[in-house]
């Protein structure tokens, strides 16, 4: 057992800090060191830099395109895009729909669409809650119909993601009713978003963002060869796309990174005339969450140089997600504690670029510290809510 | 960056494993815990000829060379075994000062004997009014000529009844509550002037109070240098809190695992209890609690390896925090689901839950750990 970097992973450690010293713009870094929404194409503009060097497809098979790199090389890459405080990379198309077609598409499915997803020349969204399944997603009843060289689907799809911006979206859909188990008669279907009879109605969320979307579909008519792999496969190819989304949730390197800043908060924000650091009850919070922090990075940790030896993450990955996002919103909170009165303040726009430094009202380095509490209340509920991330750690891990 | 162990350590794993589980039987280890001196000596021999009590020294001292490695993958199996032997005050903790400060002669007539297993040691380090503050030190060892003359009272010293050998800190200089001033010296228990009222504590370990009233020794039983000892103490407790926190790991991974066991036999409204999503819940959080302080064991000891001392505290604080606090609810937690079962003397659960508690108070309860956690 041993902690320290070799030789190699120094220098590769060195090569990635020069990148984003070198290549990350600084307009972006201004508006994420602000809490300002980046829009879509400050995501695309920074992701096609990360392409062009080959850094897009961190967790990809060298052939299509991936990095090849170590646990470890992925935790260095991690850190130090965490620490620029770099965007993470937009999930859908990377994430999500890139890892499902790579392992279950047809060489034409993969040639179609996996150079645009590297190159975010398409954004993609996902189609997968209804308003009627959420956390029993497989109740799901959008329905995909088989008419001569199309599927015609009708039905809702409901929390999706930056879905204003999308190209392209993935659905799940019935194209089997008369199945013995709910799980079957599933399919994983793409979709361009321009087809007639697709509408996205915008749903605002309680900070007063627009970030996820209702989709309607109306007689959509989507061409057989945008299958994904075998007809009513499609909920086996989900489960895939859920567990790689679930070590993302983890977010370890990014919850390192704004604890440290916390940190800084604590000691310049003032409680009693003294550092907010040194008052007791507070302080026990911040070594709480320390302790909780290091336990989290260190069982990631484990997970990688566990996958490094060759075995699955599988359902342990489920423990990621619930630490992972208790441990985000633990930090969130602090925050606003931290803030004190200037919790209150609600202008969003107040820290926009083009606002004079003497026009913000807001004080304190963390702006929007409660719109970011409330928004992460989000955490714990999506990718599989927490209490069905323990339902999979009882059923497949303890085998109740 | 590297998690895997090398062979040999898998084969100490192993041989404290099988052990464990072939020949350490939990009704045996009750008899024992009952007995007057409250483990088995024949047990203790054979720990010493399986080389166990070896594991912690190095070669030229007669060891076998571990590290926090080795001393964790054996305390871990300790505690699944729920060990009462006493590994931990005349291995860890005498031995550890003796290791540490000792001179090669000091190690041949005293460290020898821990090793071979023909002498017990122990360390006494608390005090009445010391709580868990390695530097509050009230008795006093005053120069006289060659000699020092020890006067005070050490509290609940681990192994303090059945120890051939103590290992004592005391004054030489400063106020009660100085780093600077303190010395360790090792003493034969059965010297002049030294009274020692032994009783077994809740969780069937030994320990003891300690007079010293006007103990003579001699100045070759200084170890290391006079006045800084407390260097010393510290390091041997660091060493000391990551083994018993390996033990925790052990026991709540066995408490894991004999919950799970528990529920889903118990049958009550015609189900096994496991099906019941109120209780699988919380066994699904006791899995993650056990996972969360393996992770942070395995930190602390790479930490400790590591050699920078100031952050190995550090790691050794947050384990023992996850330890006191989350580890805590876990043996809580196992009692509850094992129902009235689980607050019987006759089940097992119940005296690992003891055990787990304990752990807690010694070498400092996570309340202290958190108020002296430095935030860098």
């Amino acid at each position: 057992m041993d902690l320290s970097f070799s030789k190699d992973e120094l220098a590769f450690r060195d090569d990635i800090r020069r990148f984003f010293a070198e290549h990350y713009p600084a307009d972006i870094r201004e508006k994420m060191n602000r809490g300002i929404r980046l829009d879509k194409d400050d995501h695309v503009r920074w992701q096609k830099i990360l392409h062009e060097h080959g850094y897009i497809a961190v967790n990809w098979p060298v052939e299509y395109g991936g990095t090849g790199w170590s646990p470890v090389q992925k935790y260095i890459f991690a850190t130090e895009m965490a620490e620029a405080n770099a965007p993470d990379v937009v999930p859908f198309g990377l994430s999500m729909v890139g890892p499902v077609i790579y392992t279950f598409g047809s060489e034409s499915i993969k040639e179609r669409f996996l150079p645009d997803i590297l190159a975010s020349n398409v954004w993609w969204c996902q189609g997968y809650s209804e308003p009627g399944a959420g956390s029993d997603l497989a109740s799901l009843k959008t329905q995909a119909v088989r008419e001569g060289d199309h599927y015609v689907i009708n039905g809702t799809k409901t929390w999706t993601t930056l879905g204003q911006h999308a190209d392209w979206i993935f659905v799940l859909a019935r194209t089997n009713n008369d199945v013995a188990r709910r799980q079957e008669g599933i399919s994983f279907l793409l979709c361009d978003m321009k087809t007639p009879g697709i509408s996205v109605r915008p749903i605002i969320t309680i900070e007063g963002g627009h970030e996820v979307n209702e989709v309607h579909f109306e007689d959509v008519r989507v061409p057989v060869e945008n299958l994904v792999g075998e007809e009513g496969k499609g909920w086996t190819y989900g489960k895939v796309l859920l567990q790689h989304e679930r070590t993302n949730i983890a977010a370890v390197a990014r919850s390192k990174y704004r604890f440290a800043r916390l940190k800084e908060l604590a000691r310049s924000n003032l409680h009693g005339g003294s550092p907010l650091i040194e008052q007791p009850s507070f302080k026990a919070k911040l070594v709480q969450t320390e302790v909780a922090l290091k336990a989290l990075e260190f069982t990631d940790l484990r997970t990688l140089a566990a996958i490094s030896t060759g075995k699955a993450p599988g359902p342990e990955s489920s423990i990621l997600k619930i630490k992972g996002t208790e441990m985000q919103q633990q930090i969130d909170n602090l925050y606003l504690e931290a803030a004190g009165y200037y919790a209150m303040p609600f202008i969003p726009d107040q820290f926009k670029i083009d606002i004079a430094d003497e026009d913000r009202v807001v004080a304190t380095t963390e702006p929007n510290t409660a719109l970011k509490y409330f928004n992460y209340r989000k955490a714990s509920i999506y990718g599989g809510s927490n209490e069905i991330q323990k339902n999979i750690i009882a059923k497949h891990v303890l085998g109740l | 960056m590297d998690f895997s162990i090398t062979e040999d350590q898998t084969m100490l794993q192993d041989s404290v494993a099988k052990f464990i589980a072939n020949d350490y039987d939990f009704d045996s280890r009750q008899e024992h815990a009952a007995t007057e001196l409250g483990f088995s000596r024949e047990r203790w021999t054979e720990f010493a000829e399986l080389g166990w009590t070896a594991v912690p020294f190095s070669e030229e001292d007669g060891g076998l060379d571990g590290g926090a490695v080795e001393l964790m993958l054996l305390m871990e199996q300790f505690g699944k075994g729920l060990v009462i032997e006493p590994y931990l005050p005349c291995v860890v903790l005498a031995g550890g000062v003796l290791k540490k400060a000792g001179t090669d002669a000091q190690k041949a007539t005293w460290l020898a004997p821990l090793i071979e297993g023909s002498a017990l040691g122990a360390l006494a380090f608390v005090e009445p009014q010391s709580r868990f503050d390695l530097n509050n030190v009230a008795t006093t060892a005053t120069k006289d000529g060659d000699a020092y003359v020890l006067n005070g009272r050490k509290a609940v010293v681990l192994n303090g009844g059945a120890a051939d050998t103590l290992v004592i800190a005391a004054r030489t200089s400063g106020e009660q509550s100085d780093t600077d001033g303190i010395s360790l010296f090792v003493v034969d228990a059965t010297a002049d002037g030294i009274t020692r009222n032994a009783y077994p504590t809740v969780d069937a370990r030994q320990a003891a109070e300690i007079e010293l009233n006007d103990v003579r020794i001699s100045a070759e039983q200084l170890l290391g240098d006079e006045n800084a000892g407390f260097a010393t103490l510290q390091a041997v407790i660091a060493e000391a809190t990551i083994a018993i926190c390996a033990e925790a790991v052990g026991i709540m991974q066995t408490l894991n695992y004999k919950t799970l066991e528990y529920t889903k036999s118990r049958v009550q409204f015609g189900a096994p209890i496991a099906s019941f999503q109120a209780l699988q819940h919380r066994m699904v959080d006791m899995f993650v609690i056990y996972e969360q302080s393996r992770s942070l064991l395995l930190h602390a000891v790479m930490k400790y390896d590591d050699g920078d001392m100031d952050e190995a505290l550090a790691a050794i604080s947050a384990l023992k925090i996850q330890i006191g606090t989350e580890g805590r609810k876990l043996g809580e937690e196992a009692v509850q689901l094992h129902g009235g079962m689980g607050v019987t003397w006759e089940l097992d659960v119940a005296h690992y839950f003891k055990r787990l508690t304990m752990i807690d108070t010694l070498f400092g309860n996570a309340d202290y750990h958190l108020d002296n956690y430095p935030l860098d």
